[in-house]
């Protein structure tokens, strides 16, 4: 394997290749993270004092600007003290690879510090439910409207300018008048991120259902398809892979959203558990929860990407063609 | 240009004769009155199609040929149903025509098969909005593949063809509702030279067995005096009837008859038709710039 052909324009890399570079990137930005955390001579702009010596205000653990150490030290060698002691350390808020991947355990196992708080898991949970019901609900009226804009000009032009005005609105915005309108649990996140979803489902479904070619509708009508036949037997079936790769798309969109849903009303889910830790200042605990996201996120897409080649043989036998 | 002295095309054996005097006798399928086309464009209004008037006759093979932009296209789509004329009619049976439907099929230029579905699915698709039941549009769609010969392919899917394969399940497809006229808008343009030859046989043999006239737009003059009854010469900008030719080539046709002298002669006639002699204005303006550019102690002094 020669190291040119990784650079070859507009080639496709054999599998092998493939799987490997895709490892490295998760690999790299692993090895940066891990560079700042453990040599010490990168950043590192603190000291964790490890024996305070005579400096009044110190304590063991503290974590102290470098600056401030060093003159401290400065001062008690002038004024023949016993020096103080620390190594260098990063801020509390970049805790090291291997601390996450504690907090990605002992976050699950540890008990919530009040009864009526939630264990991580049910709070995922909850997270998970109100982005379901959130796309569930978007998707039911999204993307028959942006089927019936894509297929019919009249409903183009009746729907889409307001929704083009509508999806400038931040989805946040809203999130007073969700509450006011829909009570404090559950019912206005779930509103949220349907603001967040539905506006830009309508406009990415109704312009994938443009992109269908015209010519397989003539075709159909020539062999006798009327209007309702067209709709349901070429137009949908003719768009349905399309559809499937947007709706993937936007379901990492209402994501997105999920976060500012969740601090809307009670804060709740896995944003009230992030912003629980953070005040705490368990900070690897927060690296865990964001990076339980991300992981919720990919696999949902890589499940959601397999069905799909289960689902539409077509397409699958077309890749390897 | 031809040394060989050749017959004129109006020159028609008895036999041939006796075919065109019996198949006037037969119904008029197709009429088109006194159609025209026009079109807005950012240039003002274009002419597509002028005062088109000819006729079809029950299981007669016409092709249509002329320059580019001369509007064969636009012809065979408003004879589909999928354009609307400005003014004229156009009249199946006698009957005016009015939006698409099955009793006109179409084979396109660009392969329309659905790739959602299965060979056989896709032939079925005409019969089943005809509101045939599943087992007897099944049914149905099998002979039709069996016909244009892709029987073993029934369950591929559409990608899993090659373009002539393809073009041949289009066939099928627009045949399986017995349409009344099949028109076809350029259908072996995309196909290679040999392909095409092969298809054109095919559709040859089909014709021949099933009633159905075939209305057939092509720009390869062989193509369309090999297949033809009857070629429509239009010529461009408005789209006009240049002269309706009667092949004098006999049936059944073959390759071998592509040299024949009734084959020659045709074609020049639609040579002189679809690309007359250039002015000396035109000749003077599209000429190429040549000088030698090459060295002189180049190892070929002269290709010849």
């Amino acid at each position: 394997m020669k190291l040119s052909n990784l650079f070859a324009v507009g080639k496709k890399l054999d599998n092998q290749q493939r799987i490997t570079v895709s490892i490295f990137s998760f690999l790299l930005p692993i090895f940066i993270w891990s560079l700042v955390s453990y040599a010490p001579f990168i950043w590192h702009p603190k000291v964790e004092i490890s024996s305070p010596g005579e400096v009044g205000y110190f304590k063991q653990g503290m974590l102290i600007d470098r600056e401030i150490f060093d003159k401290e030290v400065e001062a008690a060698i002038n004024e023949s003290k016993t020096i103080p002691q620390g190594t260098p350390a990063n801020p509390i808020y970049l805790p090291a690879p291997h601390e996450v991947v504690i907090a990605l355990y002992t976050a699950f196992t540890t008990e919530p510090k009040r009864r009526s708080e939630k264990w991580l898991h049910e709070s995922l949970w909850d997270s998970i439910q109100v982005i379901f019901w959130g796309f569930v609900l978007s998707s039911l009226f999204g993307v028959p409207l942006g089927i019936l804009a894509g297929t019919y000009d009249v409903f183009s032009k009746l729907f889409e300018p307001f929704i083009e005005f509508f999806r400038y609105l931040p989805a946040p915005a809203f999130g007073a008048l969700a509450v006011a309108v829909l009570g404090i649990y559950d019912a206005p996140k779930i509103a949220i991120i349907f603001i967040g979803t539905f506006f830009q489902q309508v406009l990415v479904v109704s312009n994938t259902t443009r992109k269908l070619d015209p010519a397989l509708l003539e075709a159909a009508m020539t062999l006798g398809a009327k209007k309702l036949s067209l709709l349901f037997r070429v137009v949908i079936p003719g768009i349905i892979t399309h559809l499937y790769k947007d709706l993937r798309l936007l379901l990492g969109w209402a994501w997105t959203y999920l976060i500012v849903a969740e601090l809307i009303g009670t804060s709740s889910g896995i944003t009230w558990f992030i912003t629980q830790q953070a005040r705490y200042k368990n900070f690897e605990n927060v690296f865990a929860a964001i990076i339980i996201i991300g992981v919720i996120g990919l696999t949902t897409d890589l499940i959601l990407a397999a069905l799909g080649k289960k689902m539409f043989i077509w397409e699958k036998s077309k890749a390897k063609a | 240009m031809t040394h060989i002295e050749l017959p004129s095309y109006l020159d028609q054996s008895a036999d041939v004769k006796d075919r065109f005097d019996r198949m006037k006798q037969r119904p008029v399928t197709l009429k088109v009155n006194n159609l025209h086309k026009k079109f807005m464009s950012s240039h003002g209004e274009v002419v597509a199609l002028k005062d088109i008037n000819f006729e079809t006759y029950k299981r007669e093979f016409v092709c249509v040929i002329g320059p580019s932009g001369c509007g064969k296209s636009t012809l065979i789509r408003i004879l589909a149903g999928l354009e609307t004329p400005t003014s004229g009619e156009v009249l199946l049976d006698g009957k005016a025509v009015d939006g698409p439907s099955q009793e006109r099929g179409m084979v396109f230029q660009g392969y329309t098969l659905f790739p959602w579905l299965t060979i056989k699915k896709n032939v079925m698709f005409g019969l089943e909005m005809a509101g045939h039941s599943k087992a007897s549009s099944e049914e149905q769609a099998f002979q039709w593949i069996d016909l244009v010969g892709l029987s073993k392919f029934a369950n591929a899917y559409p990608h899993q063809l090659s373009g002539g394969m393809k073009q041949r399940v289009a066939i099928a497809r627009a045949l399986a509702n017995q349409p009344r006229i099949l028109l076809m808008d350029e259908p072996f343009g995309a196909l290679d030279a040999q392909t095409r030859a092969k298809m054109q046989s095919y559709l040859h043999e089909i014709w021949k067995n099933i009633d159905v006239t075939i209305l057939f737009i092509t720009h390869d003059l062989d193509e369309a005096i090999y297949l033809a009854d009857r070629v429509l010469v239009l010529k461009a900008n408005p789209g006009e009837v240049h002269e309706m030719i009667e092949v004098p080539v006999p049936h059944p046709r073959s390759p071998d008859d592509l040299l024949s002298p009734e084959f020659l002669a045709t074609k020049k006639r639609l040579e002189e038709l679809i690309h007359p002699p250039e002015t000396d204005v035109a000749i003077n303006q599209d000429h190429l710039n040549m000088v030698r550019m090459v060295s002189i102690d180049n190892e070929v002094e002269s290709v010849f």
